[in-house]
């Protein structure tokens, strides 16, 4: 029978498994932004679990609502990205130092 | 002991597929590891009784958030080679930080004072209880403020992502329709008075 411990256990991993990608790929901003997806997945998971064990539904509607804000942040990340990709031929983080951040 | 069986392959093929996305050389294949990713977590979710959320992340993450991925992905002239320096670099580092996540997650979840095991799932649902209507009937009453923010995040997005990408290209030559419409007679006509010359 699965209980929560296993599922908990399963986005800790997912989760830790984003957080290395973004070391690793530090420098490629759409694998970076893979990474941010991944990482709201397994924050999902931990409400889908949650409301499935404490028998209550307003976890799944949490998850709703970060649906749909991941895919609008995505749809706008992605939009930055084709521009600043216009702008200066390159989506290397290392070079997107204009604003001197 | 079936239920556990296919938590256990789905699970494993999903840890796999995530490690995938963070470690394959071209980004065409991330996003399509990260397809395979959101699959099988929605396979999972079907395992915890979200059928509908199941349903929703096929179709809103496989069907438009990961084909905008693609799409953003083939259309950029990127140098992989170049963005993939220093990844064997942070290696170790990376793999040190997600040790110690995943160490403090597990000591957390497994503690026996929080009783995260004891807590047993809730009873099987009826065969009639529908998972959609539960949710409907959440969504559309005591977080119908919250829904309607959401549409306009989602309007705000889709304003936001137009707008950014809109370019008015130089060097272009484009009809003005307004401006066509709009024209008189006397804009564009210019009556002369030419004097007569005197035949030689």
């Amino acid at each position: 029978m699965i209980t929560l411990p296993h599922v908990l256990t399963l986005s800790g991993i997912l989760f830790a498994i984003s957080v290395a990608g973004i070391f690793l790929n530090r420098k490629n901003v759409i694998l970076l932004l893979m990474c941010i997806e991944l990482m709201l997945l397994s924050v999902n998971f931990n409400f889908v679990a949650f409301s499935r064990f404490l028998g209550d539904i307003d976890g799944q509607v949490f998850v709703f609502f970060i649906l749909t804000v991941a895919a609008a942040e995505s749809a706008i990340g992605l939009a930055i990205l084709v521009v600043v990709f216009r702008e200066r031929r390159s989506i290397n983080v290392e070079e997107l130092n204009t604003m001197k951040g | 002991m079936f239920i556990e069986i296919i938590f256990y392959v789905f699970a494993a093929v999903l840890v796999g597929a995530a490690i995938g996305v963070i470690t394959a050389r071209n980004p065409v294949y991330s996003a399509l590891y990260l397809v395979l990713a959101f699959f099988t977590s929605a396979v999972i979710w079907l395992l915890l009784e979200a059928e509908f959320l199941a349903v929703v992340l096929v179709l809103v993450y496989v069907g438009a958030v990961m084909v905008l991925f693609l799409f953003v992905v083939m259309m950029l002239d990127i140098n992989i080679e170049e963005l993939r320096k220093g990844f064997t670099r942070y290696a170790p580092l990376g793999a040190v930080v997600a040790f110690v996540m995943v160490a403090e997650i597990v000591n957390v979840v497994y503690v026996k004072r929080l009783g995260l095991q004891a807590l047993p799932a809730s009873p099987p649902l009826p065969a009639d209880y529908s998972n959609t209507r539960a949710l409907g009937a959440v969504l559309y009453t005591d977080y119908v403020y919250p829904l309607q923010i959401a549409a306009v995040i989602l309007l705000v997005a889709i304003v936001a992502a137009i707008v950014l990408t809109m370019r008015k290209r130089t060097g272009q030559k484009h009809q003005n329709i307004s401006r066509q419409v709009a024209a008189r007679r006397e804009d564009r006509v210019r009556l002369v008075k030419v004097a007569p010359e005197k035949r030689e």
